[in-house]
């Protein structure tokens, strides 16, 4: 075989790595290198250092080590069936390409993930050594995200912890069904395992961090995970309940979504149909408003439709609005943060200086113009001094006066 | 004691500020200013080259006095630490009218301490705002910075960037790159002034140019290499882009050159799919006779390429039997009709034998299109691999969900490929009826055209077992209608 150039063996381990969704950098513990050899920060917010086409941050140098795979996952372009290009990196190749990228302020860090080859243990031992180069070799201080391996062993996967700011390991699917289905060489229960066991290790290294200021840190970021969307025939509600679960069960950080995007060379048992990228953007707010907004999953799960799905034209808070109008118009002079957060759009941001404000002065609609960002969208769901959205609750036509009107991309 | 006695009537102050960036000296002037009670409309604050409060009808040049000297026992000026904090990145923000705003608001908080609070106040609102797009400018400062490595004279590598920041923020980020590159030298070059780290110790520099800056680096290509490879043209969301990474900062990020040949890219790519009816193969075209219009422009496998006709299927709607092959022939081909040529004849025997009409059953192909190589005149015929067939299965499938047939029957292991998604044994698998996904029941059978290249015995066992799979169908076929 001819020689792969380093080029080369970048685009295939990118090309092989952009169905991750995760390229997050932020809230991990702070560093500089000041006092340091090395290069990086991190202050806790995330950078985003350019944007692609796709609308997507690139924060992250985000590629596989290999794209060789021993497992046959159907949804996965590296399974071992697929006739995708391979390439494969050494460590020390990642270590230089991650150090030029960051010296040049083209990235935040690594997230790093693998195909399996040989073995789970070994690939994963070969993924911990790249972390360990640019930490011990390099002193570098950036973002690691590396994505672990739920069949190694779990000695192997607390060193990942030890050099890593986040680790994940991907669920997959929603369903356990699905997974026999479509990955038969995973394992739900393992899964699940090395999930419970990192969580458990990320509250011990808290606990001691507390208690002796050297103790080290393992994966300050935390952990997070990714689920595929559309592959299987779970509905959002049931999307919804186990992400709700897996953030309850693991202290998760973070549940992504991929929207199963039709990939190349894809296998025979996958749905021919790819589901709609909206419904990977509703999955987040509904994520958003279990995290932030105070809703129940099952009060999410009660804006769906007949077949447990959310509504794709109108965001599921709209959705919940519209079911439950009898808890609407909201007073913004005196409902609580909680009903506040309930209006349809009202941000949390909105709602804070809402409260703030009103400490002052009697609100008018006007100032809550100034306060958020359309006001248009809110009116219909509040009362103010001088605003009463009479009727406007109770007509029948409300969902389509909110509907956007659905718009053709402009040429670019 | 009231401002008039102490400043008397009608003076008016003008300010100027050292630097557009001096936060500290306004707020030494300004607390000064506030301890004698002068109020906000008998100052200007002008920055260097700047003409002042635009707003003020009467202009600087009416008032260009001493400031007042504060009193002997000089009240506390209160601000705050809400304010100080929004404060010090508004008076960043290249809005002349900034510092006059800020005083405003101080004047304010001295009968109004938690004047901040109130959200809704537009002066409130437009500090924040001010501070908000500064924070914004430097969070991008932070993310679109691109150094380009320069070898010293001394051999050294020395990291050069050139960005063009929309207000005065240089000075105050300073301290994230030299936290961030603490042991490396950079300079950062823009058009309101340049820092310089070296390691140890960080400089100011006058403002510089674009030619100041090196003009390339060879890790660019490699970073042009990632970005394009990371892209996902199956999800173009090109006003997402923007709005995060406005063009005005294009001309400084190496990889943002790609971006027109990348979208474009993606769109020729929708382009094609859509022409060839199948939307990104989202959506099914809801008829067979759309279904029959749209095969012909598929070009989503090298097959589609070849010098040949899409053959549709034929057969009513909701014919309880559909019979698959493997491709269409030489003669279907020049037809256009499934199983007109030598192996359709054989078929139509073998059904008639088995007591099967064709009329009433649907009759295609796993590829709908003829795959051969030339032999001088000739076009022979070629197996499809099985990246075609899975390819064709969109095809195939759309046209199961239409007709809905009760039983399909598969013609070789092309056909049951295309039906199950993977290979199976015709020797292991036929006989015994089989399950698609949604449940509809499959047979498996051998291909006439099989038949055809047997001779002797070996032809007669064949066309005796294929004989009987088409009899069991038969036969199945009237208990699923039964």
């Amino acid at each position: 075989m001819v020689q792969q150039t380093l080029r080369q063996k970048l685009e295939i381990l990118t090309d092989a790595a952009k169905y991750d969704a995760s390229c997050a950098s932020s809230g991990t513990a702070k560093k500089n290198s000041l006092g340091g050899k090395g290069v990086g920060s991190t202050e806790g917010m995330g950078i985003c250092h350019a944007y692609a086409p796709d609308g997507r941050c690139i924060s992250l140098l985000k590629i596989l080590l290999t794209n060789h795979c021993i497992f046959d996952c159907h949804y996965c372009i590296n399974r071992k069936s697929s006739n995708v290009a391979r390439a494969r990196f050494t460590p020390q190749e990642v270590v230089d390409l991650t150090l030029n990228f960051y010296r040049r302020n083209y990235i935040e860090g690594l997230f790093l993930s693998s195909g399996i080859v040989k073995s789970a243990n070994h690939t994963m031992e070969q993924l911990v050594e790249v972390a360990r180069i640019l930490r011990e070799e390099h002193d570098f201080r950036g973002y690691i995200h590396l994505k672990t391996i739920p069949e190694a062993e779990p000695e192997i996967i607390h060193q990942a912890g030890l050099y890593a700011d986040r680790v994940s390991i991907n669920v997959e699917l929603p369903t356990t069904s699905g997974l026999t289905r479509l990955a038969p060489d995973k394992n739900a229960g393992q899964i699940e395992g090395a999930m419970g066991r990192t969580k458990a290790r990320i509250v011990e290294a808290k606990d001691e961090r507390k208690r002796f200021r050297h103790a080290p840190r393992f994966a300050p970021a935390g952990q997070s995970t990714q689920m595929i969307v559309g592959a299987d025939d779970a509905n959002d509600a049931a999307i919804i309940g186990k992400a709700s679960r897996l953030y309850g069960d693991f202290g998760l950080r973070r549940v992504y979504y991929s929207a199963f995007s039709p990939i190349p060379d894809a296998s025979a048992v996958l749905p021919l149909k790819r589901p709609p990228l909206l419904r990977e953007h509703r999955l987040y707010q509904s994520d958003w408003l279990m995290r932030f907004y105070g809703f129940a999953p099952q009060e999410v799960a009660d804006a769906a439709e007949a077949d447990g799905n959310l509504p794709l034209d109108i965001d599921p808070k709209l959705a919940w609005a519209l079911k439950f109008r009898e808890s609407f118009p909201v007073d913004v002079n005196r409902a609580p943060k909680e009903m506040l957060l309930r209006v349809p759009g009202l941000g949390t941001k909105a709602v804070a200086r809402i409260l703030a404000s009103r400490r002052h002065r009697t609100l008018r609609l006007d100032d809550v113009a100034r306060l958020t960002v359309s006001v248009a969208k809110v009116r219909p769901f509040i009362c103010t001094v001088d605003w009463r959205p009479t009727f406007l609750t109770d007509r029948a036509d409300l969902r389509g006066l909110l509907v956007a009107k659905s718009q053709q991309l402009e040429l670019f | 004691m009231t401002a008039m006695q102490r400043v008397g009537f009608g003076s008016h102050y003008a300010v100027h500020l050292p630097a557009p960036d001096d936060f500290a000296f306004w707020r030494e002037r300004a607390r000064g200013l506030v301890q004698c009670d002068v109020p906000p409309d008998r100052v200007s604050w002008i920055e260097p080259g700047g003409t002042g409060d635009l707003f003020d009808p009467d202009g600087p040049s009416r008032g260009e006095k001493r400031l007042p000297a504060p009193p002997a026992d000089p009240r506390p000026v209160r601000a705050s630490q809400r304010f100080l904090t929004i404060a010090r990145s508004a008076a960043l923000h290249t809005d002349p009218a900034r510092f006059g705003l800020l005083y405003r608001l101080l004047w304010r908080l001295q009968s109004n301490p938690r004047l901040m609070e109130d959200k809704a106040d537009i002066e409130v609102r437009r500090l924040e705002e001010l501070a908000k797009s500064v924070r914004r400018d430097a969070h991008k400062m932070h993310a679109f910075v691109r150094f380009r490595e320069v070898a010293e004279e001394d051999g050294t590598p020395h990291f050069v960037a050139w960005f063009e920041p929309d207000h005065h923020i240089v000075r105050a980020e300073a301290g994230f790159f030299m936290r961030r590159f603490a042991n490396m030298r950079w300079s950062i070059l823009t058009p309101r002034g340049c820092i310089h780290w070296d390691g140890e110790t960080m400089r100011e520099g006058p403002p510089a140019q674009r030619s100041d800056a090196p003009g390339g680096d060879p890790v660019e290509d490699l970073w042009r290499s990632y970005y394009a490879s990371i892209f996902n043209p199956a999800r173009l969301k090109v006003g997402a882009m923007l709005s995060e990474m406005p063009k005005k900062y294009w001309k400084n990020l190496p990889e943002a050159e790609l971006i027109p040949q990348l979208i474009a890219g993606a769109q020729a790519r929708e382009a094609r799919m859509v022409a060839s009816g199948s939307l990104d193969r989202g959506e099914r075209p809801s008829s067979l006779e759309g279904l029959g219009a749209a095969i012909h422009t598929c070009r989503n496998c090298p097959i589609g390429q070849l010098e040949n006709r899409a053959v549709m299927g034929e057969g009513p709607l909701g014919a309880p039997l559909m019979i698959v092959g493997e491709q269409p022939g030489d003669q279907e081909d020049q037809a256009g009709r499934p199983f007109v040529g030598p192996a359709g004849q054989l078929l139509d025997d073998y059904l008639q034998a088995a007591g099967i009409d064709r009329s009433t059953a649907y009759v295609t192909n796993a590829v709908k299109h003829f795959k051969f190589t030339w032999k001088g005149k000739h076009r022979l015929h070629q197996s499809p691999g099985a990246k075609e067939i899975d390819t064709c299965r969109w095809w195939l499938e759309a046209e199961r969900d239409l007709v809905k047939p009760r039983l399909v029957l598969a013609l070789g292991a092309s056909a049951a490929r295309g039906l199950l998604g993977k290979t199976v044994s015709i020797t292991k698998a036929r006989g015994t009826p089989m399950h698609l996904e949604d449940g509809t029941e499959l047979w498996v059978t051998a291909h006439p055209s099989y038949l055809l290249r047997l001779d002797g015995p070996a032809r007669e066992e064949q066309a005796r077992l294929f004989a009987g799979d088409l009899a069991a169908v038969k036969a199945r076929l009237g208990e699923l209608a039964g």
